[in-house]
């Protein structure tokens, strides 16, 4: 039996579509949400517009702090005045073009590293002579360039370098230690289980001051260590622990087939690690990886309690300045936005690439 | 019977060389290890002592007994420079407990209205939500507190011209002031009375449960509960003739006398612990919930149950189980987290060990003290993990 | 089929030109059906045909914006105690089973009477208990979901939906997820419900059931019901050529 009358083109009702449908469906659907709507949006214009004025309207752009003072709303010219402290430290002033090209190459480097589909070999020897490139140009010393001790390094380029330089000595140390953790071998796997836990249970406050203060003493007299090195040897340290516990997730998350196809292929431990397993289980990783980089890049303010000058420091030390003292609200919020940049741009690129790894390409 | 000569006896008959033979080399390479570490941890050590008798430092903790020297801004137990460092350092983790703790609280809270929020099929809600947890997450934990301690010593007024919201509340760059009840008996039988409510609702929720298997009937236990937890201590205060007296913040000299005020630092640690954990809560709460698959609520649906049971009975226990196991890591770095107290001057416990390694440079001790005590607190947050996961575990085949 | 009909006192379940859409996608364009007391009715088609859609409908999983739906003399509209009420009258089974893992096969079980009916707890356990052993499968009252097979937990399912004593059972694709070798214990479930004289809307493809079943065979495409018939005029004289072209795929 069959429909005897031809349905006519109908149309869904109108209060389901479209902009009414869409306003009806996502507003104010029920009660509840209805009043929810109406007391966000009273919330929204209360604030809203006196922080567009104080940000925008009654702002000082570019002033000196006397000026700024006068000025109701923001007083961004302590940043506009101060950017290149803000952001280089103590790297002299006319060299700057050298730590700003070094993280131009980052930069580049990182945008480049975006695609999947440019993970080749190339790609590898590019990131290392890029950071041997970027360290040759903080340092200077060869081809002209004059000799800039590390201690003046500062700013944008020094967190970058702690943050960068960490994950990727991290890294390796990491995937040691998650293979020792998986040992059979009871020594090697209490070792790594020791490290990971203790240093996982700890703050990295701690792990700052032990650099800081108790490294120097591990050395024999006359041996000093770098205060940024110590700062970076106790960011890698901190970051392996993590890394190390990401990678045996993978590893576990490894179906067993894998090792006992590789073993009865005849491969020895090392080459079932780097042929068979680590591809696999380090590519299954990359997301929560992805996630402890933003955390390492955050983390580095932390130098800041160890007198390090890194973004934070730098700020503050423009904030003591009696001309500029006050206007921290306007420096933290740009600082803020600059990490903000870095950090949302890391995330969406991970949570972009977790898209891609589960839909299996 | 056929005697079958074989494998076995070959294999014994074969000597392998010890560096072969998978077994001896795992030996071998772990004595090697332990060889390779111990003779590291050897050269350190005896750098270390080296330098510190260069540099006239004692070591062991009899330190602890001696005297501080040093004031600490606030307190939950009496102390004075008189006291020993072993009692500054127990100020300084009670400081920490108390931060820690009514961190923890308010960020369960906060972070389950985001989470929930960041799910409400209101448009502009979760998109409020989800800025928020973005961009909280983005931000290092350490900026916004010396944002918002700056906001206290930058944009609040001093206590002369405090900001008063409301009347017994007073914001000034030296705290926040707020009025408490005044002392009064009745606020002692108050708290019996709610300790006896609370008695009350846990019976009355044996008897309903006992009443709903015998009889099938449904007691709203939920809002009877409400009812009594509320209800009690309130019907005490009335009985007592309604005591209002408030003790009432009044400005004194520079500060305000009276009332109880909340430092600038506490406030700011606070305040940046929170916010910024909340995000990763809400986080953790949002993907519980869309953990319980889309068909477990249709079929509660199905069988006719009510939104209310469906939540209770069906949805929570499954999302619980996703969310208290991260849940519990983000309230072990909320605690770890407030270690930056040091930064902003708020004296917990890595603030007054610091000092304390400042005053007798005794750093090795300092820090093993403050890694030992964080250590103590993670690894038995762990211990409690692992055994709330197996008791929770979905029986599986 | 009529299209002007006025809701029958005798039918179970009434379909009077009913319209949904999902934002501008018209999942079901124009439906009309009545489905009496004791009647099973298998629908077929291919996938995105709304088939799925239209038996969600009548448990108000799935909110239809045009025409009317009416259960048993009850009209489904926004009103909440309709809904309840015709929701503890009409069984449901899902594609993926969708027991409660937390819960026992009991326990499962006995939710729906407990908080639903607000029957005492033994009396819910025994109702169960009857329900599980009509299944077949009363020996794994205490276990969990999760250490059941498919099929165990698919069986499981219907007598989930049959403790609330439902006057109609829906069934959506309740095979499809199973191993082989497992359809036929849901099955054979499915076909001694039907003896008992249960009122039954099958969307599923697997015609052998169809045949020694059900009283009514649709055959659904684009949102419509394109046509219907007894299982054995149905299979052997299909009237469209899209029924044709469907069955030359499915049997094969």
């Amino acid at each position: 039996m069959e429909q005897a009358v031809q349905v006519k083109e109908l149309r869904p009702p109108i209060t389901h579509i479209g902009v009414i449908g869409w306003v009806k469906t996502n507003l104010f659907n029920g009660v509840f949400n209805s009043i929810l709507t109406v007391a966000t949006l009273f919330f929204l214009w209360k604030v809203v517009p006196p922080l567009l004025r104080w940000a925008v309207i009654d702002s000082a752009w570019h002033t000196t702090g006397e000026a700024c003072r006068q000025a109701a709303g923001a007083c961004w010219s302590v940043i506009s005045m101060n950017y290149r402290f803000i952001l280089f430290g103590f790297y002299p002033y006319e060299q700057q073009w050298r730590p700003l090209l070094a993280m131009l190459i980052l930069f580049g480097l990182l945008f480049y590293s975006r695609d999947r589909s440019h993970w080749k070999k190339p790609l590898a020897y590019a990131w290392i002579i890029g950071l041997f490139t970027m360290g040759l140009l903080m340092t200077g010393g060869i081809f002209g360039l004059s000799s800039v001790e590390s201690t003046q390094w500062g700013g944008l380029p020094l967190t970058l370098l702690l943050a960068v330089f960490g994950l990727t000595a991290a890294y390796p140390l990491g995937v040691i230690l998650a293979l020792g953790r998986r040992s059979r071998m009871p020594g090697v796997k209490i070792l790594c289980i020791l490290y990971i836990e203790l240093i996982r249970g700890v703050p990295l406050i701690s792990l700052l001051f032990m650099s800081s203060i108790i490294f120097p003493l591990f050395l024999p007299e006359g041996v000093t260590f770098n205060k940024i090195l110590r700062a970076q040897a106790a960011i890698i340290l901190f970051t392996a622990a993590y890394i190390a516990e990401v990678v045996r997730g993978g590893l576990q998350g490894m179906a067993r087939g894998q090792y006992e196809a590789a073993e009865s292929m005849g491969l020895n431990y090392y080459l079932t690690m780097r042929l068979v397993i680590l591809p696999q289980a380090l590519k299954i990783v990359i997301p929560p990886t992805v996630s402890i980089l933003i955390s390492a890049f955050k983390d580095t303010s932390l130098v800041v309690i160890i007198a390090l000058f890194d973004l934070l420091k730098t700020t503050q030390s423009v904030l003591s300045n009696p001309e500029w003292m006050g206007f921290s609200r306007e420096a933290y919020v740009f600082i803020a936005i600059l990490y903000f940049l870095g950090c949302f741009s890391m995330s969406n690129y991970s949570r972009k690439l977790e898209k891609e790894l589960s839909r299996g390409d | 019977m056929i005697k079958v000569r074989g494998f076995k006896n070959s294999a014994v008959s074969e000597k392998v060389p010890f560096w072969l033979d998978p077994k001896k080399r795992a030996i071998l390479f772990q004595i090697m290890t332990f060889c390779m570490v111990g003779l590291l941890a050897y050269y350190l050590t005896s750098n270390t002592l080296l330098n510190l008798k260069k540099q006239n430092i004692a070591t062991g903790f009899s330190f602890l007994h001696k005297e501080s020297s040093f004031e600490i801004g606030e307190s939950l137990i009496p102390y004075s420079a008189a006291n020993t460092y072993a009692r500054a350092l127990l100020v300084g983790a009670l400081n920490t407990i108390k931060v820690a703790f009514i961190g923890i609280v308010i960020t369960i809270i906060l972070g389950t209205i985001i989470g929930v929020a960041r799910l409400s099929t209101n448009w502009i809600v979760s998109k409020l939500a989800a800025i928020y947890i973005e961009v909280m997450q983005d931000l290092p934990v350490l900026l916004q507190l010396f944002f918002w301690y700056a906001i206290f010593y930058e944009t609040l007024p001093p206590p002369r011209e405090a900001i008063s919201p409301t009347a017994g509340l007073f914001m000034s760059n030296r705290g926040v002031a707020f009025a408490v009840p005044e002392g009064h008996p009745a606020h002692l039988y108050m708290f019996l009375a709610f300790a006896a409510g609370c008695g009350i609702v846990y019976l009355m929720r044996r008897w309903a449960r006992k009443r709903q298997e015998k009889t099938g009937q449904i007691f709203p236990v939920f809002f009877v509960s409400i009812g009594i937890l509320v209800g009690f201590p309130l019907l005490t205060w009335l009985v007592f003739g309604a005591p209002l007296e408030m003790n009432v913040p009044k400005l004194g000299g520079f500060n305000f006398e009276g009332g109880l005020t909340v430092s600038p630092e506490f406030i700011a640690l606070l305040l940046g612990l929170v916010l910024y954990t909340a995000a990763f809560v809400a986080e953790v709460v949002r993907a519980g919930i869309q953990s319980v698959s889309k068909g477990q609520r249709e079929a509660a649906m199905a069988i006719g149950l009510r939104p209310a049971p469906v939540l209770n009975l069906v949805i929570l226990p499954q999302a619980l189980r996703v969310i208290v196991p991260p849940l519990t890591s983000q309230m072990l770095n909320l605690t770890k987290n407030s270690s930056l107290a040091v930064a902003i001057g708020y004296p917990d416990f890595v603030s007054v060990a610091n000092t304390t390694i400042n005053q007798t440079g005794q750093s090795i001790e300092g820090v093993a003290i403050i890694m030992a005590v964080y250590l103590f607190f993670s690894l038995s947050t762990s211990v409690f993990m692992n055994r709330y996961n197996k008791r929770v575990a979905l029986v599986e085949r | 089929m009529n299209i002007e009909k006025k809701a029958n006192e005798g039918q179970m379940i009434e379909f009077i030109d009913v319209h949904k859409w999902f934002g501008e996608f018209h999942v079901l364009q124009g439906i009309n059906l009545s489905v009496d007391k004791q009647e099973r009715i298998v629908i077929c088609g291919p996938s995105g045909s709304g088939k799925s859609t239209l038996i969600r409908c009548i448990n108000r999983l799935e909110e239809h914006q045009r025409g009317r739906i009416v259960v048993d003399g009850i009209e489904l509209t926004n009103n909440i105690k309709n809904i309840e009420k015709i929701r503890a009258e009409v069984g449901m089974v899902f594609q993926h089973f969708n027991l409660f893992p937390h819960l026992t096969i009991v326990q499962n079980l006995s939710l729906g009477p407990i908080w639903v009916r607000k029957v005492p707890k033994k009396e819910a356990e025994e109702t169960a208990m009857y329900y599980l052993d009509k299944v077949h499968i009363a020996e794994q009252a205490r276990k969990y979901p999760g250490q059941l097979s498919g099929g165990q937990q698919q069986r499981v399912a219907i007598a989930r939906s049959l403790c609330m004593n439902p006057k109609v059972m829906l069934f959506d694709e309740p095979t499809s997820a199973l191993d082989p070798e497992m359809i036929k214990e849901v099955l054979d479930v499915m076909i001694e419900l039907a003896r008992e004289g249960m009122t039954m809307i099958v969307v599923t493809h697997e015609m052998g059931f169809a045949r020694s079943v059900a009283h009514r065979v649709l055959f659904m495409d684009f949102g419509k019901i394109v046509e219907g018939n007894r299982p054995e005029e149905f299979f052997k004289n299909p009237q469209h050529e899209r029924t044709r072209l469907f069955l030359s795929q499915i049997l094969h």
